[in-house]
């Protein structure tokens, strides 16, 4: 007997129901906090020159997330997130792909754009919405996106990015590409339509797409167990049909290689993978969101002991592969850099007005020409009103 | 030339483009094997292969999520959505997606490819979800273009520029017509150009506006017009967005009276757009108020649907309102 899609079946003859809890997904850990791996477990192959690429990924981020939520504090940009506590996951995840394979992000994902080669001055550019900026100004600051390094720009809208994924994936896949896409969300983005519609999308038609859900216990104030009853966002993907595998986002050496994993498996096999990763947003949601109205510090407390830059830091020292003295100096170098690269970015102008119009279609339509026409007209007549634009046209 | 019915001159197109261009590729609810449920993609599978052509999960945000990212990955994804009554599933994926992909990377990254296709209008006795014309909530949409054709001639020549066009399109079908609307159509590729309205008939007492499956009903309140001895100008407008001001502003500029007609309701309809528009560009030429002749402002029904419509009737009327004011 079979189901109407062909799977196999098999039959009870007295009614009983399955349970929520009935599949238990494990969580995989190879790196211990000390830096030593638990019994049985193994490293993935790892050179030293990546290693300590991603280990320095994951320090440029935080230091540039700390660094710039003082800015957001100082009132220098609008706007800031960090990704604290959620470094080891995201540049975890970003070593194991190819430089062809497409990232779609949500938001908190710097680390993976750090790895991809965004610069420090296309961070700035972005954040202070200056006329280098690539996104010319036109988004909130951590809205990053770069072609060059096939990082699609980020949206605000949750989830939306999931069906995108299912799609770019779908057609790397029919132009017989050797690349996948990995789409990162949080657990909270996962209970949008979006999520469902693009899970269900990939796995129908066998796209060659890495779904990455990075669990890290809140999405703003709602805690996980408000989000979902369910046995985390892994479960899921069994019910799609999809190959599933759960991580400890702290344990970067976990992330890599279920990453890895699941890319293979999906180029060979043109299939999607779930990797749900589990670790804990220790900042706030944002420079706009104060977390102490709903968590306790002791919760945070605990959770930061769980450091996935700490963790391997001690691996790598274990490994006789990194110089504590060299890394400190190296880190304080990076203070100054990115401080450098600040006072650079906030002088540099805003984008032209002419950036107004542009790129809302590939040519300005006329009515868009003609209300810019007025516009400068406007801008004309009351220059002190408009000091960012004013004087810099005609 | 060879004579087809609205329907065979879409398929006619999406074959041609399909032919044309590898990226373009076809999908949608029942869009494969069977066709879709109106037939527009009949024998496109069997003919391209089921990696072009193929059904999707039911799901509309699914559908229009993966055309973004489709698009965005450079192919020509022609995503059908199987009434425009489902579209607002996917209205966050267009309006907040599709419509400003360009302009919020900075140009780089684009949609450009993507068209949505879809059904829309009454009079087929389609009640509340098979009947609406949802377009002026997309023309409110910076991003995104939009176009409405009146007969097989039309839609053949505005899809395959749509599919060629480098913004995202959103390609409203008046069902009624599909197999009402018979034509010649060259068999040959050609395109006929986004944003551009088309003067139908010249006239010299009234501007007559519409577009799409309204055009024939506007044509007959223009003939019941003429035998009053009113001479209309008549202009279907193709092009919801961007729409071709210009040219209904010569006309009105003519003419000195406007009256525009549209399926959808009145109160947020496009036609105020126009009106609003058309008043201040022709101001000194109006010679009575601008007519907007529309459904009523309720959701379509079903057994009063003739009484709803925007039929010839009432557009006859607001002609010789116009005319008479």
């Amino acid at each position: 007997m079979t189901n109407p899609n062909n799977a196999t079946i098999t039959t009870v003859h007295r009614a009983a129901f399955t349970g929520g809890d009935a599949l238990k997904i494990p969580t995989l850990r190879i790196l211990k906090d000390d830096g030593s791996l638990y019994d049985g477990a193994e490293a993935p192959t790892l050179d030293q020159a990546t290693a300590l690429k991603m280990y320095d990924t994951m320090v440029f981020t935080r230091v540039l997330d700390e660094r710039m939520l003082a800015a957001q504090r100082q009132g220098r940009i609008s706007f800031y997130m960090q990704c604290l506590g959620e470094e080891g996951t995201t540049v975890g995840s970003a070593a194991a792909l190819t430089e062809h394979d497409m990232i779609m992000a949500q938001y908190r994902e710097q680390g993976a754009l750090r790895y991809r080669g965004f610069t420090l001055e296309q961070f700035m550019n972005q954040l202070f919405s200056n006329e280098l900026d690539l996104g010319k100004g036109r988004q909130m600051p951590v809205h990053y996106g770069s072609n060059a390094i096939n990082y699609m720009t980020i949206s605000s809208p949750l989830g939306t990015q999931i069906p995108q994924a299912s799609g770019y994936a779908y057609a790397q896949k029919l132009r017989g590409l050797d690349a996948i896409t990995l789409c990162y969300f949080g657990e909270g983005a996962a209970s949008e339509g979006d999520f469902h519609a693009g899970m269900n999308m990939a796995a129908v038609h066998k796209a060659p797409v890495i779904f990455f859900c990075r669990n890290n216990g809140y999405a703003i104030s709602t805690p996980a167990n408000e989000q979902f009853v369910g046995d985390g966002i892994a479960c899921r993907g069994v019910g799609y049909g999809m190959k599933t595998i759960r991580v400890d986002g702290a344990d970067i050496l976990a992330v890599y290689q279920a990453t890895q994993m699941a890319r293979e498996h999906a180029l060979k096999h043109h299939e999607p993978v779930l990797i749900e990763s589990i670790a804990y947003r220790l900042g706030a949601h944002s420079s706009s969101d104060d977390p102490s109205g709903y968590r306790s510090k002791e919760e945070e407390a605990l959770w930061r002991k769980n450091d996935p830059i700490a963790r391997f830091k001690a691996w790598l020292l274990q490994q006789g592969w990194l110089d504590e003295a060299a890394d400190k100096a190296k880190t304080e170098q990076l203070r100054v850099d990115i401080l450098d690269a600040l006072k650079v970015a906030e002088k540099v102008a805003k984008p032209g007005i002419e950036h107004l119009i542009s790129d809302v279609y590939a040519e300005p339509i006329p009515a868009l020409q003609q209300q810019l026409d007025e516009l400068k007209q406007h801008i004309r007549k009351y220059p002190d009103a408009y000091p960012i634009t004013a004087g810099r046209f005609e | 030339m060879a004579k087809m019915n609205m329907l065979q001159a879409i398929n006619n197109a999406l074959d041609l483009a399909m032919a044309k261009d590898d990226g373009v590729v076809c999908f949608g609810e029942d869009v494969g094997h069977f066709g879709g449920v109106f037939r527009a993609t009949s024998k496109l599978q069997e003919k391209y292969g089921r990696a072009r052509c193929f059904n999707t999960p039911l799901t509309e945000q699914g559908i229009a999520g993966f055309a973004n990212g489709m698009a965005s990955q450079g192919m020509k994804p022609v995503a059908e959505i199987q009434f425009a009554d489902y579209i607002f599933p996917a209205f966050d994926q267009i309006v907040n997606e599709t419509a400003k992909f360009r302009y919020r990377s900075g140009n780089e990254f684009n949609v450009g490819g993507l068209v949505f296709r879809t059904p829309y209008g009454g009079g087929i006795a389609g009640g509340h979800y098979h009947s609406q014309s949802p377009e002026a909530y997309f023309a409110h949409t910076p991003g995104l273009k939009i176009v409405v054709p009146r007969d097989p001639y039309q839609a053949k020549g505005l899809l395959l520029a749509s599919i060629a066009c480098p913004d995202p399109v959103i390609f409203f079908e008046p069902k009624k017509l599909y197999r009402a609307s018979t034509g010649e159509v060259p068999e040959e590729y050609y395109e006929l150009p986004i944003g551009k309205a088309e003067v139908l008939q010249q006239g010299k007492d009234v501007t007559v506006l519409a577009w799409g499956a309204q055009m024939e009903i506007v044509q007959k309140a223009v003939d019941m017009a003429a035998e009053q001895g009113v001479s209309c100008e008549v202009i279907d407008l193709r092009s919801i967005l961007p729409w071709d001001a210009d040219t209904v502003a010569a006309s009105v500029k003519k003419t000195g009276r406007l009256v525009i007609n549209h399926e959808a309701p009145l109160t947020g309809g496009f036609a105020g757009e126009i009106a609003a528009t058309i008043q201040k560009m022709c101001f000194l030429h109006l010679e009575s108020p601008i007519e907007r002749v529309c459904g009523l402002d309720t959701p379509y029904p079903l057994a009063l649907e003739k009484e709803y419509v925007a039929d010839h009737l009432k557009t006859f009327e607001a002609i010789m309102r116009s005319v008479n004011f």
